[in-house]
């Protein structure tokens, strides 16, 4: 058998030396990357800077605007009166909880609507109908109904990762191949095993992508909650910033914000490269680059 | 001999909002044991949904399906299904991909995982069995799709154009490939195609069926005088272009 033969040696050639021309291909990448990265630091970089000078300089007024220095200082401030890691873990909890209870009842009940057609039928008028309704409408209703605390919160962010993740795992479940499914059909096997060794795994990047649409409702519906509600959070720290106008607060909490989402964000990019290596999707992705 | 298939009057018609289309009309044969026979028919005559009554995937309206001798109710153990397209799962390894049938089964343990290895070493995919599909050519991808139908040892294979994804230099490969393991492994086979030539290179008999709804044409015993019986020697027997030129006529293809 020459084919296996020759695929093997293929293989084997991908993992020896790499040739002089194969190097400096590898090194330009390299260098490529390099130059995006630093382009992006000098641009965060000059942006800040600029801020500072402009503050400083008494060319825009500080008090509306905030400046750097202000925002460390109120960070500092925060800190030293024990309420920043209290502010910044309510909202974060908060957006985790709803970000799972959004992520898990969204797969289920997608789930719940494959297996049953009828049931699917049914629903799907209220599911445009939700789908399109502004759901932050909603946040008085959940206040009077819940009550104020970080339980409308969550409830509030719910209601706006909920449909989406619905939609989107169902829409992957809908683009999975018959023939898979008949295959499976073809060795006796149930509408269960249909599920769990077909649906799921190959829907996985409709899953990740709702997750990851999910990490932004998620924030979205935390701080909507912490502005109709709370009394801590950074919602509660941008509004009440607003109110007092104490724009330095604002600024550090949107701040601070920016970097929580996007930490939750690489959480969910790695969760997807930790489980695609282990079911050996990997290689694609580097074929790719 | 018993034969191994036997086929009984088996008529389909499916039900659409715009009324009732026949697929299959009063369809007998019988197939015995360690034969392969081949159904050709022109596109639309319902030769893929009769391979899917046979294996039980769909019940016919009317009529019946006998292997050995007991009436086929629901999928059986006792076929075994190629589609298409080797559809391995891109998420699963080789070996955890020719395992899926006996898993789906609940029969996966230490002996038949055993057998599935063996298959890999027989047919040369052993080296391959911790890569993902995507690694493997094409032709490597239907033999390991082959492994999967035969490791939980069906009795009687069911080939539902199962070259037809192939580029026609692979697919000669392949079909004599697999036509070989299936010889080796003495099972019965019926395979659903649309290329004549490979109908008569492969079979010991062929099934034509006629325009939808699909009725029993003619039945042809291929013989064919060529020294060893592998498809592509048999492309070269004098006979060969007489059983082309008989069943060309007889599916009647206008377009």
């Amino acid at each position: 058998m020459s084919e296996p033969a020759a695929a093997m040696s293929a293989v084997n050639s991908q993992l020896s030396e790499i040739s002089p021309a194969h190097a400096q291909y590898l090194n330009m990448l390299k260098r490529k990357k390099i130059t995006v990265r630093a382009t992006q630091f000098i641009i965060l970089f000059l942006c800040v800077a600029l801020w500072e000078i402009l503050a400083r300089a008494a060319i825009i007024d500080p008090f509306i605007t905030s400046q750097p220095s202000r925002i460390i200082r109120t960070i500092g401030v925060l800190y030293n009166e024990g309420a920043l890691f209290q502010h910044i873990g309510v909202t974060c909890l908060e957006t985790i909880i709803g970000f799972l209870l959004g992520t898990v009842s969204g797969v289920l009940c997608a789930i719940a609507l494959w297996w049953s057609k009828f049931l699917s039928e049914v629903s799907e008028p209220y599911l445009v109908v939700l789908n399109s309704l502004p759901k932050i409408a909603l946040g008085p209703v959940f206040i009077v109904w819940i009550g104020a605390g970080p339980v409308a919160i969550i409830v509030m962010t719910l209601a706006i990762s909920l449909i989406v993740t619905i939609l989107e795992v169902l829409n992957g479940f809908m683009g999975v191949d018959q023939q898979k499914i008949k295959l499976v059909h073809s060795f006796g096997g149930t509408k269960y095993q249909v599920l769990t060794k077909v649906l799921l795994p190959a829907s996985f990047p409709s899953i990740i992508n709702a997750l990851k649409v999910n990490v932004g409702l998620s924030w979205v519906g935390v701080i909507v909650g912490e502005f109709l509600v709370s009394r801590a959070g950074l919602g509660y720290l941008i509004v009440y910033g607003g109110q007092v106008f104490r724009l330095d607060l604002v600024m550090t909490s949107v701040v601070i914000l920016g970097i929580a989402a996007m930490v939750m964000y690489q959480g969910v990019v790695w969760f997807e490269s930790f489980v695609l290596r282990k079911n050996g999707h990997a290689q694609r992705e580097e074929k790719d680059w | 001999m018993k034969p191994v298939v036997e086929v009984r009057g088996v008529a389909m018609t499916y039900q659409s909002p715009n009324g009732e289309i026949q697929a299959l009309d009063n369809i007998d044969f019988a197939v015995s044991e360690g034969e392969f026979v081949s159904i050709v028919g022109p596109s639309g005559c319902g030769k893929s949904t009769l391979l899917s009554i046979i294996s039980g995937l769909l019940s016919p309206t009317s009529g019946e399906v006998l292997l050995y001798g007991e009436r086929n109710a629901g999928s059986s153990k006792k076929t075994g299904y190629m589609l298409q397209k080797d559809h391995l799962f891109e998420w699963r390894t080789i070996l955890q991909n020719v395992l899926l049938g006996v898993e789906i089964q609940k029969a996966l343990n230490p002996e038949t995982k055993e057998k599935a290895i063996n298959y890999l070493k027989t047919y040369g995919l052993y080296e391959f069995r911790n890569k993902y599909p995507e690694q493997l050519s094409g032709g490597m991808r239907q033999r390991a799709a082959l492994i999967r139908t035969l490791v939980p040892n069906p009795q009687i294979l069911l080939l539902d154009e199962a070259f037809s994804a192939l580029d026609y230099q692979t697919r000669l490969a392949v079909s004599e490939d697999i036509y070989d393991i299936i010889r080796k492994e003495k099972k019965t086979a019926i395979l659903v195609t649309h290329d004549i030539s490979e109908a008569i290179s492969m079979s010991d008999r062929i099934v034509v069926l006629s325009h939808r709804p699909g009725r029993l044409k003619r039945i042809h015993n291929i013989k064919l005088s060529c020294t060893s019986r592998t498809p592509i020697n048999c492309r070269e027997a004098p006979e060969f272009r007489y059983y082309f030129q008989e069943i060309w006529r007889e599916l009647d293809i206008h377009v």
